[in-house]
């Protein structure tokens, strides 16, 4: 009854999302949402990794590579994002796997993880400055117009198709999400969350597990970077890439709530209004307004909310833990008899 | 000119690049033995200490520019203000994380690296600014160097001596290293690690405050200065060990040769990538860091 009830809301609130622009159409409140939900997206492909205590400072860097790379194939070598795209997340595929192998084959954990995958992210954003005689350096970066077909060159003037895309891409990353928390892996990972040396003695390969998920998260992140560069039509290596976008990454899902699919999602809606409410209120006097709201929320957030906004107020609806799984039940049954 | 003499010119290039990467080394060092000194004694990792460096920047340059101080005078104060801010943001921040897991403490100070940046770009709008003193060059042979560069050296140097001596001579400085080799046992032998642990933040922060005068000297300062050399200070150490002193102190002289180093075939930013590789490449070969015990 319950997981039929779930779905029928997810199906009805997604069909209200898909409807949305057919009925609504002011262009200035359909690009905000085009925006929180490419960035749900780039949030919810973080927290995959996330929230296993694999906490990467280094998804700037595959965002960068994502929206630059798409943006430099098709610039300088007429590729079309179709096929720059997947080149883009293979790319980021790639670094993750040579960044990451060393540091779980070595058990690198915790603080060195975090210190290592911040430099990553530190040097992308460096590399981009330098080779600014191709990405334009500092100064940002925008994809030719497409003259012909705008398909091809995955162009569109109209907010609606936009709309329809990021809403695809947010969907598949929960369907993803979903995915990763109904598999082995989830066990396993959490497992070496927990302990290590334990999970490996249990027979769980360590390193390939790891690798897997932050494979995954790495890819999408870069996909969330080409969707973002192919929407905006412009990208600084500010904006999407460096130290500052991972730190607006882990900040979104930690206020949203890391554990919980949605959180993210929530994540995104909470700092993209904010930004743009305090933009409207300040005008260009905002210039850092946002993100010094931003950083003192972060603060006070992890002091006193780690489990985000979404994640306390369903812990505040079930006074009980979830128990999503059958034999998880039976366990409960057992160690607390008469409930 | 010939084949010879163009060789002697590259020679003297590639020392005087040796040269300045030992001169940069001074100040990595400091930075890494300051990153290392928290680390090592209250096991929290400071994401924003790059931008504490910034604020001191900043500092030094208003004094100077502004307040018309001179730089010797407005150095002390620039210390004690970062070594103030080091010391709030222990009180603030890190103290009501002390149990909390230890990811939480880091991504808190990452909180903090961006209110600084922001405050600074609130606060003095993204210009680059500089102190506007113009040390003289040293001509050595062939070879130049900037008084800043040498000054920077020494005065790094001069800070770590300090420090050691603090550590090693005080009766604070042997409880700083005890908490450092264990934590529960020395509250128990009437250490108040509180007490300890706010005095090693406030160094901590004085580290950084030294490092911000010296870097005044070599850098326009702006908010997002702290990003060009706080990945690279991260890199050193991890490279070195966190928590290890000596690792850190070669290991920034280590970066800061490849840094040089790279810089003088190509731009400083290829550098850092090069140095980003060497340490991919090291981290195969010695994973715990460079000085790492066996365990």
């Amino acid at each position: 009854m319950m997981e039929q009830g779930r779905l029928a809301a997810w199906g009805i609130g997604l069909a209200a999302l898909v409807a949305l622009p057919f009925v609504y159409r002011d262009p200035y409140h359909l690009h905000i949402l085009v925006l929180i939900l490419i960035w749900s997206f780039a949030y919810t492909s973080w927290s995959m990794m996330g929230r296993f205590g694999l906490v990467s400072l280094g998804h700037g860097g595959f965002m960068g590579i994502g929206a630059y790379v798409t943006a430099l194939l098709w610039n300088h070598l007429g590729v079309s994002p179709w096929i720059g795209i997947p080149v883009s997340m293979v790319a980021a595929g790639a670094l993750a796997l040579i960044v990451g192998y060393p540091c779980f084959r070595f058990r690198i954990t915790g603080h060195y993880f975090v210190l290592v995958t911040l430099a990553l992210s530190g040097i992308v954003l460096q590399v981009i400055t330098a080779t600014r005689d191709y990405t334009g350096g500092s100064l940002g970066y925008t994809p030719n117009r497409a003259s012909g077909n705008k398909l091809l060159a995955l162009q569109f003037d109209d907010k609606i198709t936009w709309y329809l895309i990021a809403l695809g891409v947010w969907l598949f990353g929960i369907v993803v999400w979903h995915w990763v928390d109904r598999s082995m892996s989830r066990y396993a990972l959490e497992a070496i969350s927990e302990d290590e040396d334990a999970a490996a003695a249990a027979g769980v390969d360590v390193t390939a597990e790891k690798l897997k998920i932050t494979l995954l998260s790495a890819v999408m992140t870069a996909l969330a970077g080409a969707i973002y560069c192919q929407y905006q039509m412009f990208i600084t290596p500010d904006t999407v890439s460096g130290i500052a976008v991972s730190l607006q990454m882990v900040f979104a899902a930690i206020v949203g709530g890391l554990f919980v699919s949605l959180g993210p999602t929530f994540g995104a809606v909470i700092t993209i209004l904010l930004a743009e409410t305090l933009r409207i209120g300040f005008g260009t006097k905002a210039v850092g307004w946002d993100n010094l709201v931003y950083g003192v929320l972060l603060v006070l957030f992890i002091i006193f909310l780690p489990k985000g906004i979404l994640g306390s107020l369903l812990d505040r609806l079930k006074p009980q833990r979830k128990v999503p799984r059958a034999h998880e039940q039976e366990a409960v049954q057992i160690a607390r008899p008469g409930t | 000119m010939g084949m010879q003499g163009f060789l002697d010119i590259f020679d003297i290039y590639l020392l005087e690049a040796v040269i300045n990467g030992i001169l940069l080394g001074g100040v990595l060092a400091l930075l890494a033995l300051g990153l290392n000194l928290i680390f090592g004694v209250i096991d929290v990792t400071w994401i924003c200490y790059a931008e504490l460096v910034m604020i001191g920047m900043y500092a030094m340059y208003f004094m100077v520019q502004y307040y018309g101080l001179s730089y010797f005078v407005a150095a002390p104060f620039t210390i004690l203000l970062v070594a103030m801010l080091g010391a709030a943001l222990h009180f603030l921040v890190i103290a009501p994380l002390l149990t909390a897991p230890p990811i939480n403490q880091l991504l808190a100070t990452g909180g903090v690296l961006f209110v600084l940046q922001s405050f600074a770009t609130v606060a003095f709008g993204i210009d680059f600014r500089n102190l506007g003193i113009r040390l003289p060059v040293l001509a050595f042979g062939d070879m130049n160097f900037s008084y800043a560069r040498l000054l920077s050296f020494l005065a790094a140097l001069v800070g770590m001596v300090c420090v050691y001596l603090f550590m090693t001579r005080t009766f604070t400085g042997t409880a700083i290293r005890a908490i450092s080799q264990d934590r529960q046992i020395m509250a128990l032998m009437g250490v108040d690690t509180r007490r300890i642990y706010l005095i090693t933040s406030a160094i901590g922060g004085g580290l950084a405050g030294l490092a911000a005068c010296l870097l005044v000297l070599q850098y326009d300062v702006h908010p997002f200065v702290g990003l060009s050399f706080g990945p690279i200070t991260f890199l050193i150490c991890v490279l070195g060990g966190l928590g290890n002193f000596i690792g850190g102190f070669i290991a920034a002289f280590v970066f800061a040769e490849i840094i040089s180093l790279g810089g003088l075939f190509s731009d400083l930013e290829w550098g850092y990538v090069l140095a980003f590789a060497f340490f991919i490449v090291m981290m195969f070969i010695r994973p715990a860091g460079l000085l790492a015990r066996r365990r």
